[in-house]
């Protein structure tokens, strides 16, 4: 039973984390249906930011922690500008054709800068934080995660329920032609989410490099981890993505709990292959499907 | 005797026929004699082993990137699991011939009947749904095949890897970097004899037309589903063929080359070489694998010379770097690819001098 709990918790700790990923892969691919598998390297940035302002630059946690979120989000409106404002209006394989060489392109980058080695950061989070419920003992950073992912998720969803720039995300999300005919600029939208992708994946990565250590082949495999979490829970819903990503978790920790270890990192990818084959649209998604 | 076809003043094509040719003048058909007449021939007498083998590589990649080209340059659907299908026909080939015993040439083309088996399957998912989801679908199977090929341990001999008996052509020994030369390139100009015929047939324009608007095509009664079918079968086929003559070539084979890196391998040579266009292919493989190879002379003279002391310093970031960079400033400067840089300097030779 100790085992199960064990198993349970890790699963939702872990599952949340994807779904926390999976945030920002959604916003960039509401706005503007741009399937993003650069993903798991944006992810890897932030962690890497993190660390190089947090051990090398010898920044207090908080500060650097701020910084490299500003550092993802200049990061997230850079890429936006130099290599997807050209695309605007090309047919879409080559929009995603370029995420896949952005993809590339960094993670050959990171691996020159920083190499595959894993690190860790300084142990900072306090002992409060820690849960202990009989023999369960859950590690401080779950509770920081719960709480710093729950602050965000209330975070954006009143940005986009009241600010102007989340409505005007959300009608280009809904409609980019009447949006534009009706004067949004599109244009911003676009590097606004994906700025905030990247704001979102980057803190997502630190949390992540929290837990595991940070090690770029990790985090890009993470990042692909998307894709199934995304498929399950519908590719235009946040709360789906962090539903599915829940979901995908717990399907993850058991089945290497109980089945075999190897098995665990493909499990996602065969309820992906099976998700669409019987439910293509997920579990929330829009059913405005076109068989064609 | 017929009349000898020269370069034409304008276009003066009156029947569908006439567009459809393959070479336009004599010129072009001639040109394509010697360049085979110097493939066969004088390369493999000039070339060192080592170039040999340089051409081998670029050999199987071409009919890779080609299969790739069939499927996103003339069909317009992603894959990303071209190099778990590679591998799908390499393990094929490797357990036709020891398990089953089969000479090489029946094991090749088997290994690719099989790997477009594997890739429709993979290809069901694009039935129900638009472009991007084959994407993810091929992305999964990428995982899927991975972690088969290394724990489906009674058939691929999990990380052991398979070592595979000496190849042999109809009775003849096939030995060394020559031997393979020859087989690679009859299957190389076999290959692309069949694509290039391919697209001039009812399928290859079905292919083109759901690639260009796929309602239109379904309006003009073309069927969508069994052709995208079909085309992601061929590219697969295209695959495992060449991955069994890899196989073959590299005599023993195991799970680890076949991974996600591959797959971009293979797209970056698509995009690099120019989508829909068989040429491009050739083009793509070439600067892949030549790139491949001078990043890795690179990184050797800078290591004998001492500028890089590091010794785990590994060629593979960088040609990450250099893929991706490669696939973004060709998506971004010049997204038809190296085929239609070489047909802008092929026409400005043409129009020469008056070219605009």
């Amino acid at each position: 039973m100790d085992f199960f709990m064990q198993l349970l918790i890790g699963g939702l700790s872990v599952g949340f984390l994807y779904g926390l990923s999976a945030m920002g892969f959604v916003m960039i691919f509401k706005s503007s249906s741009v399937l993003n598998f650069a993903h798991g390297e944006l992810l890897a940035i932030g962690a890497y930011f993190f660390l190089a302002l947090s051990t090398w630059a010898n920044l207090s946690i908080p500060l650097s922690f701020l910084l490299a979120l500003g550092g993802c989000f200049v990061l997230g409106l850079l890429v936006e500008r130099v290599f997807l404002r050209p695309l605007i209006g090309e047919p879409l394989i080559f929009v995603i054709m370029l995420t896949v060489g952005l993809a590339a392109m960094f993670k050959g980058l990171i691996l020159l800068i920083w190499g595959g080695n894993l690190y860790t950061y300084p142990d900072f989070l306090p002992k409060i934080l820690e849960i202990r419920w009989g023999l369960i003992r859950i590690p401080p950073v779950y509770g920081t995660t719960l709480i710093i992912g729950t602050l965000f998720l209330t975070l954006f969803g009143l940005f986009f329920k009241f600010s102007s720039q989340g409505i005007y995300m959300r009608s280009v999300a809904d409609n980019q032609r009447a949006a534009l005919s009706l004067g949004v600029n599109v244009k911003r939208v676009f590097a606004l989410s994906w700025a905030i992708a990247a704001l979102v994946a980057g803190m997502s990565g630190m949390v992540l490099g929290i837990i595991n250590g940070v090690n770029v082949h990790n985090l890009s495999a993470i990042g692909l981890k998307v894709f199934p979490v995304v498929i399950l829970g519908g590719l235009d819903s946040i709360g789906g993505a962090i539903i599915g990503g829940i979901i995908i978790g717990l399907l993850e920790t058991f089945t290497g709990g109980y089945l075999s270890p190897s098995l665990r990192d493909v499990v996602p990818y065969i309820v992906l292959v099976l998700i669409l084959l019987i439910k293509p649209y997920g579990l929330f998604g829009l059913k405005e499907i076109e068989r064609v | 005797m017929r009349k000898i076809h020269l370069q034409s003043c304008g276009n003066f094509h009156e029947r569908y026929d006439q567009e459809l040719t393959i070479f336009s003048t004599d010129f072009g058909r001639l040109w394509a004699g010697i360049g085979l007449l110097i493939l066969f021939t004088i390369v493999p007498l000039l070339a060192s082993p080592y170039m040999m083998y340089v051409f081998n590589m670029i050999g199987i990649a071409a009919i890779a990137a080609i299969g790739l080209n069939i499927l996103i340059g003339f069909t317009g659907q992603i894959s990303l699991g071209h190099g778990a299908f590679f591998g799908v026909g390499a393990y094929a080939g490797a357990i036709f011939a020891t398990a089953l015993g089969l000479p090489m040439i029946l094991s090749v083309p088997a290994a690719g009947l099989v790997t477009a088996g594997v890739g429709m399957i993979f290809g069901i998912p694009s039935g129900r749904l638009k472009g991007l989801y084959l994407t993810i679908a091929t992305l999964a199977g990428q995982f899927i095949i991975e972690y088969l090929l290394i724990h489906w341990e009674s058939l691929t001999k999990g990380t052991m890897g398979i070592t595979l008996p000496p190849a042999d052509l109809l009775g003849l020994s096939v030995s060394g970097d020559t031997g393979f030369y020859y087989i690679i390139f009859i299957a190389l100009s076999g290959t692309v004899w069949i694509a290039i015929n391919l697209m001039r047939t009812r399928c290859g324009r079905a292919f083109i037309a759901i690639r260009d608007n796929d309602r239109a095509a379904e309006g003009m009664g073309i069927p969508i589903f069994p052709y995208k079918l079909l085309s992601f079968g061929i590219s697969s086929f295209y695959a495992g063929f060449a991955g069994a003559l890899w196989s073959f070539y590299m005599g023993s084979i195991t799970a680890e080359p076949f991974n996600l890196g591959l797959s971009v391998e293979y797209i970056a040579m698509v995009i690099i070489g120019g989508m829909g266009s068989i040429s491009g292919s050739i083009f793509g493989a070439v600067f892949i694998t030549l790139l491949n190879e001078s990043l890795r002379f690179m990184t050797e003279i800078l290591m004998n010379t001492g500028i890089i002391t590091q010794s785990g310093l590994n060629v593979a970031p960088l040609r990450e770097f250099v893929f991706g960079l490669a696939i973004v400033l060709f998506i971004l400067i010049e997204p038809r690819g190296l085929a239609e840089v070489w047909r802008i300097i092929r026409s400005s030779f043409r129009l020469w001098p008056f070219s605009y």
